[in-house]
């Protein structure tokens, strides 16, 4: 057992730093993921990148596009990646419906829709949630009906809180197939065109004044038969797997560890009265816990990967990774806002025509308390933290 | 990088534990805590002859199986689950790592008296004034001739009353907290000046406050070092009762997640409450926590100074913190037969509340890793 890296992983990081340093899109550079708004072409310009490198989904099977990386290597990648501030790679195809359709999808579905989620061709999104069914999820109605010759599928109903919906070329939706059987054993998993007449788009927009999340709805969507993952009434099994995979990256680990640098970096030089934030007490006790927890999270994830490489552990590890990680996230942005102290107060609301003022207060301020409102999603999203708890409590301590 | 065990490791582990469940169940440990002399020294005899445990962290020169730290946490989890009262901290960690760490003659006479059984260590560090700063400490080793002259009052120093041998802090020279002057000696438990007033600990061992008074020392019982390596010898330590706390922790909510299923309140098996499933839930988040931080501070263990020390300190705050956090959940869910010592339970949360503070509490390691780590 040993932390060190081989000369080979060693080799492979100094690649992947080079590479992020010749390639990394220039206008991208000094942009932040929960700093600024990015936009659809900021997010493909890197995705297209990645794409044609072979870098673009770490952890797809050769078979389908990966890059055959160790889990060591994958973890490499992560924190190179988050060093670098390297913005994110949108997850709805990549890390969601993509690993769906290679594990529960016809050679036709692979072939497909597969190569277009590489290429970044294909902006996805997800219809999970509805406004009656959050966590609750299994209790969704929005109903998909099988026309009489069997082609296609009639949709109606709503979804919600579905991210970047405004950009999103295909939908991976979960539909009621079958109102009177159990809930889990109604429903199935279709991919939707989301420029099918009948689907409507409208922006939510949420307290940090982003636009993120909509509302989906579906009103006589015509979806062909073939759009379909799995068999009928059984989309719950890719919903699950789905779920499980979302949870594992939701960790976040590399990003709170670059997130935290840049705590360090802002309380080590602002002053509160003649010392750095840093030194106050106070302060640096609750960056010293955090990176406390962080640590013991990063941990439990490379243990989580050990133990899947040798099939051991302990059943509970994704929903640990997601409960501690999630809060974590939280944590750093709560810190930040206090760094922030005064300026966490003006609003700014990007730059209007012809207006190049810079914005009020220190340039890391500016956005601190947006994302901090905008962070307490994390508790929310991808099974609340209540459900992640009932899971361990059901599945893995049988209470 | 790799995180995974070896065979030997595995087999290690499922032998000390088959072992342990045949001999160290609650009611035998019970008796073994009446007996005079507080413990069994037939299961000491069996783990160092008939398993050879105690040879797992030993060099193949001094009779040992190779091993090294992940081994005395592999060991020291194991024990933690049964709530040993067995002196492998103080013998196998602590004076073990201390004889290799000097090498020469006192490892090669002293290592296969520790492997064989016969040896047993104790480790005089804590006095009644210091807290936890390892070099505030008033015992003092004046040079006389080629030896040392001891002096001093060492405080609750665990298994003295079993030892053969103490590690023992002394100030050759300096004051105060001064890090120059402090040292470690090896020091005969029978020699002429020591007296003990023993005690049992609340955690079921048995510990001594231990007086010097003129003991007279040869050269070579300074083990070279100075506070260097009685802070490299006090890490190595905190990781091992970190991996018998993981054990302790994991154990505790094995036995509350049983007490949830089979006792009934208002008409139903009380684990069904949700509020009883978030908390059962989040001790088991916290066993986890502290599995990852044990692996991950023992795996530190060998990085530079600074690194090492930051590492154990993140280590042991999180690990006092969860197991706080799992012990009075424990107790508790368990409700009144929680407060008592009719179950194991309650003897579980005793010692993982002593491992809390045992070299230092959450606090301490916090403003040890901010002082390594942030501007003063």
């Amino acid at each position: 057992m040993n932390l060190e890296f081989s000369p080979e992983e060693i080799a492979f990081r100094d690649e992947v730093r080079a590479f992020i340093a010749e390639s990394y899109p220039a206008q991208l550079r000094g942009k932040q993921d929960e700093g600024d708004d990015l936009t659809k072409e900021d997010f493909l310009s890197w995705h297209r990148v990645l794409a044609a490198k072979g870098w673009i989904a770490p952890a797809w099977p050769v078979e389908y596009g990966g890059p055959g990386w160790t889990a060591t290597q994958r973890y490499i990648w992560s924190e190179e990646t988050a060093r670098a501030d390297c913005i994110r790679i949108m997850p709805f195809g990549i890390t969601m419906v993509g690993p769906v359709i290679y594990t529960f999808g016809t050679a036709e579905q692979k072939a497909r829709f597969l190569p277009r989620i590489l290429s970044g061709e294909d902006w996805w999104c997800q219809g999970y949630s509805e406004p009656g069914a959050g966590s609750d999820l299994a209790s969704l109605r929005t109903r998909a009906v099988l026309t009489d010759d069997g082609q296609h599928y009639i949709v109606n109903g709503q979804k919600t809180w579905t991210t970047m919906a405004q950009h999103a070329d295909w939908g991976f939706f979960l539909v009621r197939t079958n109102p009177d059987a159990k809930q889990q054993e109604g429903i199935s998993f279709l991919l939707i065109d989301m420029k099918t007449p009948g689907i409507t788009v409208r922006p939510i927009i949420t307290l940090g004044g982003e636009h993120e999340v909509n509302e989906v709805f579906l009103e006589d969507v015509k979806v062909p038969v073939e759009n379909r993952i799995y068999e009928e009434n059984k989309g719950w099994t890719c919903a699950k797997f789905l779920l499980a995979h979302e949870r594992a990256g939701i960790a976040g680990v590399a990003a709170s560890k670059r997130g935290i640098e840049r705590i360090r970096d802002i309380a080590g030089t602002e002053m509160d009265g003649d010392r750095p934030l840093l030194a106050n007490p106070f302060y640096r006790r609750k960056v010293a816990e955090l990176e406390m927890d962080l640590t013991a999270l990063e941990f439990t994830e490379l243990r989580t990967l050990a133990n899947e490489a040798s099939g051991k552990g302990s059943g509970a590890e994704a929903n640990v990774l997601k409960i501690k990680g999630s809060e974590i996230q939280q944590r750093i942005t709560e810190l930040a806002l206090e760094a922030a102290g005064h300026y966490g107060a003006p609003y700014f609301r990007g730059f209007g025509e012809g207006d190049n003022e810079h914005p009020i207060g220190p340039d890391w301020a500016t956005r601190t308390a947006p994302s901090y409102f905008n962070m307490r999603k994390t508790t929310i999203y991808g099974g609340s933290n209540e459900v992640q708890r009932n899971i361990i409590a059901k599945m893995v301590l049988g209470l | 990088m790799d995180l995974s065990f070896t065979e030997t490791q595995d087999m290690l582990r499922d032998t000390l534990a088959r072992f342990l469940a045949d001999t160290y169940d609650f009611e035998t440990r019970k008796k073994m805590l009446e007996r005079p002399e507080g413990r069994d020294p037939g299961i000491w005899r069996a783990l160092a002859t008939e398993l050879g445990i105690l040879s797992a962290p030993f060099a193949e020169e001094h009779g040992g199986m190779g091993g090294g730290a992940i081994e005395n946490m592999i060991v020291m989890e194991e024990l933690g689950k049964v709530i040993a009262i067995e002196p492998y901290l103080q013998t196998v960690v602590i004076g073990g790592n201390a004889l290799k760490y000097a090498g020469g003659t006192h490892a090669s006479a002293l290592i296969p008296a520790i492997i064989g059984g016969e040896a047993i260590f104790a480790f005089a560090y804590a006095e009644p004034k210091g807290r936890y700063d390892l070099a505030r400490i008033e015992t003092t080793a004046k040079k006389d001739g080629a030896g040392y002259v001891l002096n001093g009052h060492k405080a609750v120093v665990y298994a003295a009353p079993w030892a053969t041998h103490l590690l023992v802090t002394a100030r050759t020279g300096g004051s105060g907290s001064d890090r120059g002057g402090v040292e470690l000696f090896l020091v005969d438990a029978k020699s002429a000046g020591i007296t003990r007033r023993d005690y049992p600990t609340v955690d079921g061992c048995q510990a001594s406050e231990v007086y010097f008074e003129n003991v007279a020392l040869p050269g070579d019982a300074l083990l070279p070092g100075g506070l260097d390596l009685i802070e490299r010898l006090v890490d190595d330590a905190t990781m091992a009762i970190c991996a018998e706390g993981q054990g302790a922790g994991r154990k505790l909510h094995e036995l509350t997640l049983a007490y949830t299923k089979e006792r009934k309140q208002f008409g139903q098996p009380i684990g069904k409450f949700q509020a009883l499933q978030f908390r059962l839930a989040d001790m088991m988040v916290e066993a986890e926590q502290i599995q990852s931080m044990t692996l991950m501070g023992t795996l530190k263990l060998d990085t530079p100074a600074n690194e090492r020390k930051a590492a154990v300190s993140l280590a042991k705050a999180k690990v006092a913190k969860s197991l706080r956090f799992i012990g009075q959940n424990a107790v508790q869910t368990h409700g009144g037969i929680g407060i008592t010592i009719e179950l194991a339970a309650g003897h579980y949360f005793k010692r993982m509340t002593m491992i809390e503070s045992q070299f230092g509490p959450a606090d301490h390691h916090l403003e040890r890793y901010e002082a390594l780590t942030m501007p003063a």
